[in-house]
Parts: structure tokens; C-alpha cells; sequence
């Protein structure tokens, strides 16, 4: 035991939270339940710790003290089912209480449970990242407001929406091991990487809150390649968001506009996380085997090579456009087909990158995609297009939302008529 | 998410009056695991004894290079623990932990410090 601020409490709830919950929803099976229990039992711990000072196993104390409270709460709901059997209705009676657990693989295996079930493809995707950022990232309703840019009120109500359908449609609180495994680990690993790009989208933003979520969803993934390490695509994904966040200082100037990727200053990228990206990266193709890669391991893959290469130029181009390929085909979409374009264009020159974005011109989906006049306006310009360029720089500036990201491209348009 | 160094100073003596115990050593992996799991912990290391190490210290323009033992100093770095935590309590709390799977006997500093990033 000993003394300590009441604010240092806060800490060890965030950290012991997700665990508690999860261990207490495998006995109520309601995860809506179960975070009113834990809260009980925070409250519990903030009237007693102050005066008899911090266990020596926080956790485990606010473990014990909420299953005790949920085992209460089946008694009571039982002895309530009792005795409405016993005046003449027909009720079920639920399962006695499970054992005690002590094994830490068993809070493991509850904590992975409640990620599949805060990211269940029966609610929305906002849904989704509102319940994850609260019970499994330990944030709380005003900080996933701040960070997802929606009133308190709107993710307050999300949150509370989530937990009454996962209630109403009985959704099972366990690690899917069925047919729909796959669709369900899509989902999870969905919710991270959509958390992580809405802190990466950010990260110009006024608000540290939001470029945060990065770092909230590489924990989330971490975490969850630790608890799933057979999964290839869970390390791909843990992979692909250290190589991602590795570029995080190097991503934005001073004044705040975005950095090009080739004009980066690769000094300045995080080599720690770009190895711990290549480790993950390498537990990924060990878990793969020889099957397919899956969509996260190959986009792991590519941005493994960007992390790896010593310049833009001296990037092993020919491999990232066969790996755009093998992604198209695996999960075809406009966007990669883009930038397998521009793979291509380093690869064997702007002429065929030019054909491929060409083929793209007519594709509803990137109709108002910034993005796309922006690649065709530099593969015009290395072909001494300038005039046609300098159009294409002016209409992805009229495209783009983002303020610093246009500035950018009205400069590039000025300076390609100035060439 | 800020970076954390904890360098961990312990007295010389305490590590090598036969070393840390199996127990000790069991419950600390059982710690690194965990904090593993919660994505916390990136890289630990103990350090061998002073007496292997090496002082290359710069004064005045001039380089001097002293072998270890250091036996003047009572405490020495012993090891060290990257960590990654959402701030300085999260570091603090984790270090507790660390702390606390040693046997009383122990003397354990750790000086936990953020790393300057950007």
C-alpha cells in the first residue's frame, strides 16, 4: 500500500479499464453492463484508496470488485426470475455464475472478445470507432468529441445507441471462430485502421486530440497483434501503421502544409517504429505462409519499401507497382489502380503511368477525387505538357477540402506556367 | 504518443551479490509481456556490470577515457525501458509496477524522462 494523489488514480483507471470490462461482460453479457459495473467499481475504489492507500494489485482489485457486483446482479436477476416462476410465469433461468478467473490468458481472451464485439458489424462504422476509442482506448465522451469533430451529445448518444442494439439483437459476447471469422476480423481491423486515419487526416488540425487517434489506434493494433498472433493480416495492419506513423514528423512543415512524400525529410523519420513496422511486417509473412497476402500485409509491403529506401528515387519502384498489382487484384479499387499508376510512372517512365491514369478518367468514384488530376498533372508536366498541367493542378486546388493542401496545389500550378 | 526513457539506476553491489533471483526474474517477464501486450513497452535492456563498460568523457576540448569499474558512484545505470504512454503518469504508473516486482532488498531508482521528438 501506499499514499497517492487522487488524480494519479485516473491513470491506473484508464489502463485498467478495457480489462475489467471485458472480464466482467463474459458473466453479464452486456457490455453496457458491464462498463456501469466497472464505473461502480471506480467509484468504490475512489471512496477506499484514498483512505487505505492503493492495492498492490490495482487491477485486481478492481477486477474482484466488479465481478463481485456482477455476481450480485445475476443473483438478484435470478432470485427475480425465481419468483416470478414461482407465481405462475415461465421464465429461463441463466447460467450459474462461471468460476473465478485468474489466468491472465483468460482476461486475454475476455479482452478480445469485447474487441469483436465493440466493433460488430451490426452497428455503424461511427458506432464502431465511438465504442472502440471508449471501451477498449479508455477515452472518454468529450475526448472522442473533440477527436472524431461531433458534438458531445451526438457521440454520448452513439455510444449509448451501440450498447442497447448490441443488447437488443443479442449479439454474443466471444471471438467468432464460424464461417463469418473472417468478415468479423474485417470489421475490427477495419475500425483501427478508420480511427488511425482520422487522426492521420488531421494532423494540420488546431486540435492535438485528433492527430492522437494515430497513436490510440497503433496501440489498439499492437495490442492486437499481441493477443491474435496467428493473424496475418492483424500484424500487416500493426505493420502498416508503425511504417505510417513513422512518418509523422516529417509529414508537415513548420508553417503547417503537408510535406510530399518525395520531399520529405527522411532524417526525420521515426527508425524505431520503421523497425518495429519491418518486425511486425516479418511476423505477417510468417503467418501468411503461402497463402495470398491479404490486403493489410500487402499495403504493409508497400510502404515497407518507402521506409526502407534511402531517397524517393532510389525507391524500389518496380516492386511497390508489383505490389499495387497484386493488391488491385486481391481488393481492386480506383484509388490503388492510381497509385499503381504512379509506382508505374517511377518505374519505366510518365508515358505508361499516363495510359493507366488515362483508363481512370471515366471512373464515377474519383469524379470529384482531388487526387487523381493532381497525379495526371505531374505526369504531364515530366512529359513537358505544361500548359495541360498547370489545368490539372488548378482543377485538383478546386477539388481538394483540405485549405493547406490546395495551397499547395495553386503553387504548383504557378509554377508550372512559370516554367 | 510521447517516448519515454527510464533509465533505471540500481547499486552495483545489489546485482552482484549472486544477481537477481529466478523469481524476480520469472515475474519480470511476466511483467514485460504484459506490458508488451498494452503496446507500451518498446524496447528494455539490463546493462552488464561498470566493470566492462567504459567512461569517454569531454572537457575543455579534450577526451579522456576512463574504464569501469565506476566504483565512486553509489548508483549506476543498470538498464533502461523505452516506453510509450499517453503522458507521464502512464510512464510513472508502469515504472511502479516495475518497481515492485523486486524483492525488498532492492535499491531501484528509476528516472523516468520524455523523449524530445520532432
Amino acid at each position: 500500500m501506499e499514499a497517492q494523489p487522487a488524480a494519479a488514480f485516473e491513470t491506473v483507471f484508464r489502463l485498467e479499464s478495457p480489462r475489467v470490462i471485458a472480464g466482467v461482460a463474459r458473466l453479464v453479457r452486456d457490455v453496457g453492463i458491464a462498463e456501469e459495473l466497472t464505473q461502480d467499481a471506480l467509484v468504490a475504489a475512489l471512496e477506499q484508496w484514498p483512505r487505505d492507500g492503493v492495492p498492490d494489485n490495482p487491477g485486481a482489485w478492481l477486477m474482484t470488485t466488479a465481478r463481485r457486483r456482477a455476481v450480485d446482479l445475476i443473483r438478484r436477476r435470478e432470485t427475480y426470475a425465481r419468483k416470478l416462476a414461482e407465481i405462475g410465469r415461465d421464465l429461463p433461468v441463466s447460467a450459474p455464475p462461471p468460476e473465478e478467473p485468474a489466468d491472465p490468458e483468460d482476461i486475454d481472451d475476455d479482452l478480445l472478445r469485447l474487441v469483436f464485439t465493440a466493433c460488430h458489424p451490426v452497428l455503424s462504422a461511427e458506432a464502431r470507432i465511438a465504442l472502440t476509442l471508449r471501451l477498449l482506448g479508455g477515452l472518454t465522451t468529450p475526448e472522442i468529441a473533440r477527436a472524431c469533430l461531433v458534438p458531445e451529445p451526438t457521440v454520448a448518444q452513439r455510444i449509448v445507441r451501440a450498447k442497447r442494439t448490441l443488447a437488443r439483437k443479442n449479439v454474443a459476447f466471444e471471438v467468432p471462430y464460424g464461417p463469418d471469422r473472417a468478415a468479423r476480423l474485417g470489421s475490427v481491423l477495419e475500425v483501427i485502421y478508420l480511427i488511425f486515419n482520422e487522426g492521420y487526416a488531421a494532423t494540420a488540425g488546431d486540435d492535438w486530440l485528433r492527430p492522437a487517434l494515430c497513436e490510440d489506434a497503433l496501440r489498439l493494433a499492437r495490442v492486437l497483434s499481441a493477443l491474435m498472433p496467428k493473424e496475418p493480416e492483424v500484424h500487416g495492419l500493426a505493420a502498416l501503421l508503425e511504417f505510417q506513423s513513422s512518418r509523422t514528423a516529417a509529414r508537415t512543415a513548420p508553417d503547417g502544409e503537408p510535406v510530399l512524400l518525395r520531399d520529405q525529410n527522411r532524417h526525420r523519420w521515426n527508425r524505431l517504429l520503421i523497425a518495429r513496422g519491418i518486425t511486425a511486417l516479418g511476423h505477417a509473412h510468417a503467418a501468411t505462409g503461402s497463402a495470398a497476402p491479404g490486403p493489410y500485409v500487402l499495403q504493409a509491403a508497400i510502404a515497407a519499401c518507402h521506409a526502407t529506401a534511402l531517397t524517393y528515387e532510389e525507391t524500389d519502384w518496380p516492386r511497390i507497382a508489383t505490389l499495387y498489382g497484386l493488391l488491385a487484384a486481391r481488393a481492386p479499387s480506383p484509388v490503388v489502380e492510381l497509385n499503381r499508376a504512379v509506382a508505374v510512372s517511377m518505374a519505366e517512365g510518365p508515358a505508361p503511368a499516363l495510359a493507366l491514369v488515362d483508363a481512370l478518367a471515366a471512373e464515377p468514384a474519383l469524379r470529384d477525387y482531388h487526387l487523381l488530376p493532381s497525379v495526371r498533372g505531374d505526369l504531364l508536366l515530366r512529359l513537358d505538357r505544361t500548359a495541360e498541367a498547370r489545368e490539372e493542378f488548378e482543377r485538383a486546388a478546386s477539388l481538394t477540402r483540405n485549405a493547406r493542401e490546395r495551397a499547395l496545389l495553386r503553387r504548383r500550378a504557378r509554377e508550372t506556367e512559370a516554367r | 504518443m510521447p517516448r519515454y526513457l527510464s533509465l533505471i539506476r540500481i547499486e552495483e553491489s545489489d546485482a552482484l551479490a549472486g544477481g537477481p533471483s529466478p523469481e524476480l526474474i520469472q515475474r519480470m517477464e511476466k511483467l514485460m509481456e504484459e506490458m508488451t501486450k498494452a503496446g507500451v513497452l518498446l524496447d528494455t535492456a539490463g546493462l552488464t556490470p561498470t566493470a566492462q563498460g567504459t567512461r569517454v568523457h569531454y572537457e575543455g576540448g579534450r577526451i579522456s577515457v576512463t574504464d569501469g569499474p565506476f566504483t565512486e558512484t553509489k548508483e549506476v545505470v543498470g538498464g533502461y525501458s523505452l516506453l510509450q504512454a499517453k503522458d507521464l503518469a502512464e510512464a510513472v504508473e508502469w515504472t511502479k509496477r516495475f518497481l515492485k516486482v523486486h524483492e525488498d532488498h532492492w535499491t531501484v531508482t528509476c528516472e523516468v524522462r520524455e523523449l524530445m521528438e520532432g
